[in-house]
């Protein structure tokens, strides 16, 4: 049953993957990419890490001014790649490498849980007593297929070439949804926290990950076992008990919520947090502690004062609103995400992996420094979801309008900043339109 | 009530009438210890670029009392003194200027070029004295009053996006001082009269009567500064008085008067001039008020060893001997009214300044100063050891980089013939106050000398840099850098991004772009200041002035910055369709919760329309298998009862579905109101 069925030359394009993107880090000046708003927002751009490391350097916190705003261990780990040179190779070459690294490393960790979730599922088939079913239909590969698709889709590729810090973040997601697929409570912890603490928003995965650690990988709704097992119950009236109790009991298996893996992912979640707050107040104990830092960190996050255009439409909403609605506005578009926890987590609890697939989709829809990294994660976890895919309308409309989209913006953010002949509208135009796909995308499940 | 207020009223003027004699006796008494002088002195010097420099300097000294809010002041304006001792200004220097002070035509080492030469606009700095955390508020409260006080938008400078507290480039006061310039400031006449009426003469009398408005206006530069210290008693260091030095620079080409008396006919000579024709006045007598009245004429160390070259090739001309004794300078140029004194620089190839009291003449004898040129000369005024200039680079709306170039000058070679035995090094100190939306990447600092890059740290000294916090505070950086004098050129570049305002930011055009302000270039080491040789009997402030020891200060250009702008006609355009989006999320999403509850059958269905089919085979085998006998008419009971069972499972749950979103719904509704 667990037999490996990879795609036909995974490896082959894996490695071709890398090997196009260490040709791209090749190009010099890095082809311009990190200063691209698509790529490089004010949270993860490492041209802003480079200068909070300098700062650091020079005995200045590196969250004076307002140039940097990540979190302290990454200026830590990346800060002295940024000023490393090797003789006679581009400057930013070791940075490009950690970046590439962490893109392979969360390409095999969706391909992990990927495998995960499909035994997950024959094993929920076989429950239903589909067996026939999980053997005889021809299984897509589905993790091999999403970590191909994330490491070859374009968004990924621009990320990780722009030397964008959110391919760190997507991997700390990645981590997590992994550990929890696995049900290993202490690494799930560590991606949760550490995501939580580079950039906020996968906060709200914490729901997905108990569930996924409560239930186990996604299943059909328990609602069919129920009728599964009326069905049985009224087939096999006449029976021996034997199968009766045999199917009892598997259902008693697939449905109970176990708490010890829950607890102990929140003890350990509180283990890691506290690790990681102790290191970073170390980090800035002299420049003026952990107040200071989550009012740099978390607190930009969550007020949008940098109005430097991305591929959000927050940015220029925020420029144009009113002073005194500019609070409302911000309480009503986080509330937004927030809002919308509940009722899917109650809507698709059965399939925690979905769920975090969703959640991902709409933070990265709606947070307030949005780049295509945050895009290529979820376009990436797509493949996990491929039978999802076959039922998908519009899929077609969808492909094209992200096509459009991703060729348009750099044209009209060209005419607008470049040429000065454009309009900020024109541009904003794209962006609004990139939004209205990713809603039209997430409604189409 | 009225008639009861009478007598007393009666009683006071005559009081007062009574007290007048004795009061101003006290007054006299008390004057008498410590006087208040002014003196107002003029300074023209020649420019080799056929232009005149009037540099017109009053100081006004007062004595500093607690007290003295209660007490009356003679000469020195009220205003003044009041400012200084409600906001304890130690030091303060604040300068309206028009036009760009030409360093490489009208020099840039000498004590007016770095005293008075100012960036465009408006500059303020002041020194308080009073503890760290309340110099903010004092400058706040200064900016305020200086505006009221000089009808200038200098209250733009409260904001803490625009000033700063440099410690190296000014004198050094540790985190008393701060700096704040207005580049786009328009000086106009407006300002020049609440200049003026802190004059005890105004402009009625005395040199400040010369402030022709039109032709002041109409010069290449002109910069009109107010400049506060505090004189210190030499016995115990202790303040002792206010000094202020009201200074007024105008660099105005003569009209050239050779064209009708061209005894010598060559358009190479510089014009003529004399105080009328550039002015349109004469002086008519001195400031009553004044203790000093002085006009002088400076001859810069260019101009003179360019004149004694032209006596040596030319001894044969017959040389009209207007001066007093020094026949050599006189050969160059014609005096109209000859000099009382002559002061000499120190040292070989030195300036003169000759010195004309005004309290000579007469009410009814004007004076007018008039120079004909009789040679061509062509002089350079000293330079700095650097020209200082600053660029952008980079095209765009989006990143750009700020350049200072410095290039030698014949100054530094002097230098490095001077000291050739030692390594010789030259401290530049940089100051480059950037604002907020030019967001500046300070590790991209780079140093290219003589066009090639460098290590900074081996000519970095010292480096403090500040960055810009957003819609807080503005961007420092001071760099202290040591270059060899041998050096031809050094390049100091730096990477920005240019920021994205709020609507309400952008200035009413903006499309013109923003101004950065300029940076400072100082040379410590080197010493701007004049040493003449008598300097016992000269008391006059402003020969005082030139003999100051001074950095040579240098100002760079104010650059121009456009930046991005957003559509400013259509914002209600951006809110409604952005929260059109939004709606369409939430509602679609809603949607789509709500609707897999209604239609959960049919979606079971469709979504297991393959395994259901296989679900029924299955079965069919099973019971098949089970019975021994195909069965069909299985199937439809148990689908029929499985879709009963499913619908009843359903509604309790979907009942409280719709509560739930509907509870949501009335909690946003209450939170939103």
């Amino acid at each position: 049953m667990t037999k490996k069925k990879k795609v036909p030359w995974f490896w082959t394009w894996v490695i071709g993957s890398v090997v196009f993107r260490l040709i791209l880090l090749y190009f010099p000046k890095n082809l311009n990419l990190s200063s691209r708003p698509e790529v490089s927002t004010p949270l993860t751009s490492i041209r802003r890490l480079a200068e909070g490391y300098w700062l650091k350097q020079s005995s200045v916190s590196p969250y004076a001014g307002s140039m940097y705003h990540g979190s302290p261990l990454l200026l830590t780990l990346l800060g002295p790649l940024t000023v490393k040179r090797i003789e006679g190779q581009p400057d930013h070459l070791l940075c490009g490498l950690v970046f590439v690294i962490a893109d392979v490393v969360s390409a095999m960790l969706i391909c992990a849980a990927g495998e995960k979730l499909q035994v997950a599922y024959s094993s929920s088939l076989q429950l239903l007593g589909l067996r026939d079913l999980s053997e005889n239909s021809e299984r897509l590969p589905s993790g091999d297929f999403a970590a191909l698709v994330y490491l070859w889709n374009p968004f990924t590729i621009v990320a990780c070439v722009g030397l964008s810090t959110s391919a760190i973040e997507n991997l700390m997601v990645v981590l997590s949804l992994y550990g929890a697929c696995s049900r290993l409570a202490p690494l799930a912890a560590f991606g949760w926290v550490m995501a939580t603490h580079l950039s906020l928003y996968p906060a709200i995965l914490i729901i997905p990950v108990i569930l996924l650690l409560g239930y186990g990988p996604d299943a059909p709704p328990r609602k069919l076992f129920c009728q599964k097992n009326r069905l049985e119950v009224g087939n096999s009236s006449s029976s021996d008990s034997y199968s009766e109790e045999k199917a009892k009991n598997q259902l008693k298996v697939a449905n109970v919520f176990s708490w010890r893996p829950v607890v102990s992912f929140l003890l350990w979640t509180l283990l890691w947090s506290s690790y990681i707050l102790v290191l970073c107040s170390i980090y800035v104990q002299q420049y003026g502690g952990l107040q200071e830092l989550f009012k740099r960190t978390y607190g930009f996050i969550l007020t949008i004062q940098d109005l430097s255009p991305n591929i959000g439409v927050l940015w220029y909403f925020f420029a144009e609103v009113f002073d005194f609605f500019r609070n409302f506005f911000l309480i009503v578009f986080h509330g937004n995400i927030l809002l919308m926890l509940a009722p899917l987590a109650l809507r698709l609890n059965h399939r925690p992996c979905f769920l975090a697939f969703v959640y991902i989709a709409i933070s990265s829809m709606l947070k307030s420094y949005p780049s295509v990294g945050d895009s290529a994660l979820y376009l990436g976890l797509l493949g996990l979801f491929a039978y999802e895919l076959k039922d998908m309308q519009f899929s077609f409309f969808l492909l094209s309008g992200y096509v459009g989209v991703s060729l348009l913006s750099p044209v009209m953010h060209n005419l607008w900043i470049w040429r000065g002949t454009g309009n900020a509208n024109f541009y904003f135009a794209t962006a609004i339109t990139y939004a209205c796909f990713q809603v039209r995308y997430l409604y189409s499940f | 009530m009225q008639p009861m207020a009478l007598p007393p009223k009666a009683t006071f003027p005559l009081s007062l009438l009574l007290l007048l004699p004795l009061l101003l006796l006290s007054l006299v008494l008390a004057t008498s210890t410590q006087q208040e002088e002014f003196s107002e002195e003029l300074l023209l010097k020649p420019l080799p670029d056929r232009k005149i420099l009037a540099h017109f300097h009053f100081q006004n000294e007062a004595p500093l009392d607690a007290d003295s809010f209660a007490r009356h002041h003679h000469l020195f304006p009220k205003s003044i003194s009041q400012l200084v001792q409600k906001f304890h200004i130690k030091a303060m220097e604040l300068s309206f200027t028009q036009g760009r002070w030409n360093y490489e035509r009208w020099g840039g080492f000498d004590p007016i070029s770095s005293h008075n030469a100012k960036p465009p606009g408006v500059e303020l700095w002041a020194v308080f004295d009073v503890p760290p955390h309340q110099v903010d508020a004092s400058w706040k409260n200064l900016t305020h009053s200086l505006s009221g006080l000089f009808c200038a938008s200098i209250n733009f400078l409260e904001s803490s996006t625009t000033y700063s507290a440099p410690e190296w480039t000014f004198q050094s006061a540790l985190g008393s001082l701060r700096y704040g310039t207005l580049p786009r400031e328009a000086v106009c006449t407006e300002n020049l009269t609440p200049w003026l009426k802190l004059l005890p003469c105004r402009d009625k009398a005395g040199l400040s009567s010369l402030m022709d408005r039109p032709s002041i206006y109409r010069s290449f530069y002109h910069s009109q500064q107010l400049h506060l210290t505090m004189s210190s008693a030499a016995s115990d260091g202790s303040r002792s008085g206010i000094i202020l030095q009201q200074t007024l620079t105008v660099v105005l080409q003569p009209d050239d008067q050779n064209a009708d008396m061209n005894h010598v006919s060559k358009a190479k000579v510089q014009p003529s001039w004399s105080l009328s024709s550039i002015f349109g006045r004469k002086i008519s007598g001195r400031c009553v008020l004044a203790k000093l009245s002085n006009v002088y004429l400076h001859a810069d160390r260019g101009l003179v060893a360019q004149l004694e070259n032209l006596h040596k090739n030319t001894t044969q001309f017959a040389n009209n001997d207007t001066g007093p004794e020094d026949y050599r300078v006189n050969s160059g140029f014609k005096l109209s009214v000859t000099p009382k004194r002559m002061h000499t620089e120190l040292g070989k190839g030195s300036s003169i300044l000759y010195e004309y009291p005004i309290k000579d003449y007469k009410d009814t004898e004007q004076f007018d100063l008039g120079l004909s040129w009789e040679h061509p000369i062509v002089w350079s005024s000293p330079h700095a050891p650097f020209y200082a200039s600053r660029f952008l680079m980079g095209s765009g709306n989006e990143r750009g980089a700020i350049a200072i170039s410095l290039k030698s000058t014949e100054m530094t070679q002097g230098l490095v013939t001077n000291n050739i035995e030692e390594r010789c090094k030259l401290q530049v100190n940089v100051l480059q106050v950037v604002p907020w939306y030019v967001k500046v990447y300070y590790h991209t600092l780079q140093l290219l000398v003589d066009e090639r890059p460098r290590v900074l740290t081996d000519f970095v000294e010292r480096m403090r840099v500040l960055p810009s916090e957003d819609k807080v505070s503005p961007g420092m950086m001071e760099l202290v850098l040591q270059f060899p004098c041998e050096m031809k050129s050094a390049v100091l570049s730096i990477e920005f991004d240019k920021g994205f305002l709020h609507i309400d930011e952008y200035p009413p055009d903006a499309n013109q772009g923003f101004d950065i302000p300029s940076a400072i270039i100082s040379f410590p080491d080197l010493n701007a200041g004049l040493q003449f040789y008598d300097k016992s009997q000269s008391k006059s402030p402003l020969l005082s002035k030139l003999q100051e020891k001074s950095p040579v200060l240098s100002y760079t250009e104010v650059l121009l910055v456009p930046l991005t702008t957003p559509d400013f006609s259509m914002p209600y355009n951006v809110i409604t369709i952005t929260c059109t989006v939004f709606a369409l999320y939430f509602g679609s999403l809603l949607n789509v919760l709500r609707r897999r509850v209604g239609e959960e059958e049919r979606l079971l269905k469709n979504k297991d329309a393959s395994k259901a089919v296989f679900l029924r085979r299955i079965l069919n085998k099973l019971s098949a298998k089970l019975r021994g006998r195909p069965l069909e008419s299985t199937s439809s009971p148990s689908s029929s009862s499985s879709s009963s069972s499913s619908s009843s499972f359903v509604s309790p749950k979907l009942i409280l579905r719709v509560l739930l979103v509907a509870g949501i719904a009335i909690a946003w509704q209450y939170y939103s109101q």
